[in-house]
């Protein structure tokens, strides 16, 4: 119970000190470009809980969420498929190589082109953006599989998924959510990037929208919304982290101790 | 029982192609009747686990063959069980004692009780009934080497291969451990083939010592251990017998060490 109230105490103690400090340093009224907190803070509830709470923030949390979806399902599948294949690893490593090494922003203006100005476009983006860490990292968890387990495994007959399911999965999950953690921050990024240009709704293209119009506490409301969206993500990806990798936490402090 | 269950005969494995070989195992022929427990030991560097990995179809043999219960290996046999040297690295630690136990029975079509009914013996047998919902990592090294033992008693496989088994643990829990092994052989009529490079701990076991040679590894001899079936720490390895068997062998593992096929043969054996 002490600790819970410590760590919620860390969580937000920085936080408030910095908000402490925004409000006395903008006690005169704040300048046009920062302003004070009360003022953020109407703005943030007057244009986010307001008519754009459904115009633009569900459509960027709906595109936000199917893209980071696919991304984690086809990073996972297509991890396994070429981790487990080794001449596949080998036929596609200097592809794979060459994507990740695209900034993925710059695919956007050619996405337009050839899917055109939608909701598919945007998705696209984020998947083809976002999936490399978790599809690197879980060919890398697939092929680091321990040769002592991967021989109990032949010697005792599992079956191809029960090898999957108890052996190779759990075993390369430690690394598959490193994967995710990271892809899921560049998601976050293409989907601002990709609601900037030539879009028609969303969080990127408030922001834009604000800064052209020199609205712009609204403008800081939407950067602050962000932040929000990508500190929801981070503790939803602990939770699942606690339940999935409890037993590697484990291990590791045990290892630690000794 | 006259009949071999395990028969290793004129087994050679070669590592790498022509250019850049290497001779691991020269020629090894031995065999292991039903329900025995055969110690093979030899001097490190000498191909055991290599010839381990070649009986239990996890490496493929150069030439001759390994025969189990009338089949001939070529993949690795549906009634042999492992227990490795690396205990660490053999349990799953994302799944708890019971679960590690329970995986190989998954697929051998038994029912639910049925599983638990093997699980809970095996358990037992082990003296692990109380850590069934521990992880392996919150167990001592000793105890999760009993965890890998109880999996493979539960697997009740025709033959037990044991790989150094006890070479990481402590020697108050290694011999523990050995005691473990001798009540499991005898409550369960198992065949098993113990690997070891310990001496003292490949005659205390065994009811034979398979003495390899240095590498390219051929049987420098095969010696019945002559001493009763009733074995303790304490009276086993003080007696005279035991004494005279382990020099024995260890003459034998010298006259191997560094010369390789064909070593002369330490004077025979008197008694």
């Amino acid at each position: 119970m002490a600790k819970q109230l410590a760590n919620i105490g860390f969580f937000i103690g920085l936080p408030a000190v910095l908000l402490f400090l925004w409000w006395a340093a903008t006690l005169d009224g704040g300048s046009f470009y920062v302003p004070t907190p009360s003022r953020l803070g109407d703005a943030f509830a007057s244009v986010w809980l307001g008519d754009r709470f459904v115009t633009d923030l569900l459509p960027s949390l709906a595109r936000l969420t199917i893209g980071l979806v696919l991304t984690i399902v086809a990073g996972i599948l297509l991890g396994f498929l070429i981790g487990s294949y080794s001449w596949l690893r080998k036929t596609l490593e200097p592809l794979l190589d060459f994507f990740r090494a695209i900034p993925p922003p710059v695919l956007i203006p050619v996405l337009q082109l050839v899917i055109g100005i939608n909701d598919q476009m945007r998705i696209f983006a984020i998947v083809f953006g976002a999936i490399w860490p978790v599809l690197l990292n879980t060919v890398d968890g697939v092929r680091s599989a321990d040769q002592v387990l991967n021989e109990t495994s032949r010697t005792f007959h599992l079956s191809r998924w029960q090898r999957i399911v108890y052996f190779i999965g759990p075993s390369a999950s430690p690394q598959i959510m490193t994967g995710v953690r990271q892809s899921l921050s560049i998601g976050l990024i293409l989907l601002v990037i990709s609601e900037m240009f030539g879009a028609s709704d969303g969080i990127g293209f408030t922001v834009i929208l604000f800064q052209r119009s020199f609205k712009i506490p609204e403008m800081w409301s939407g950067i602050l919304m962000l932040g929000l969206i990508g500190i929801a993500l981070s503790t939803l990806t602990k939770i699942v982290e606690g339940r999935v990798l409890r037993w590697y936490h484990g291990l590791k402090e045990v290892q630690h101790a000794s | 029982m006259s009949n071999p269950l395990l028969e290793v005969t004129g087994l050679k494995k070669v590592y790498g192609t022509a250019g850049a070989s290497f001779e691991a195992i020269r020629q090894v022929t031995f065999s292991v009747d039903e329900g025995q427990l055969i110690c093979v030991v030899g001097p490190s560097g000498a191909g055991k686990t290599t010839l381990l990995k070649c009986i239990a179809g996890l490496l493929s043999i150069t030439e001759g063959s390994v025969v189990l219960a009338g089949k001939s290996v070529t993949k690795p046999p549906p009634d042999l069980a492992i227990v490795f040297q690396e205990y660490g690295r053999s349990l799953f630690n994302w799944m708890t004692v019971r679960g590690n136990v329970e995986l190989p029975l998954k697929n051998k079509g038994m029912t639910r009780d049925e599983r638990k009914k093997l699980i809970d013996d095996a358990l037992e047998a082990v003296g692990l009934s109380e850590a069934r919902g521990k992880y392996p990592w919150q167990l001592s090294g000793g105890m999760q080497q009993r965890v890998a033992i109880a999996r493979a008693i539960a697997y009740r496989p025709k033959v037990l291969l044991m790989d150094e088994p006890f070479a990481a643990v402590d020697a108050q829990t290694r011999a523990d451990l050995e005691d473990l092994i001798l009540n499991i052989w005898k409550k369960y009529g198992m065949t098993i083939l113990f690997i070891t490079h310990d001496i003292d701990e490949s005659v205390y076991l065994g009811q034979r010592v398979v003495v390899l040679s240095n590498s390219p590894t051929t049987v420098q001899e095969d010696l019945a251990i002559d001493l009763p079936d009733e074995r303790d720490q304490i009276t086993t390895r003080s007696s005279a017998r035991f004494n005279e068997l382990r020099n024995h062998v260890w003459k034998e593992i010298q006259a191997a060490k560094g010369r390789g096929a064909g070593a002369a043969p330490a004077p025979p054996l008197t008694g």
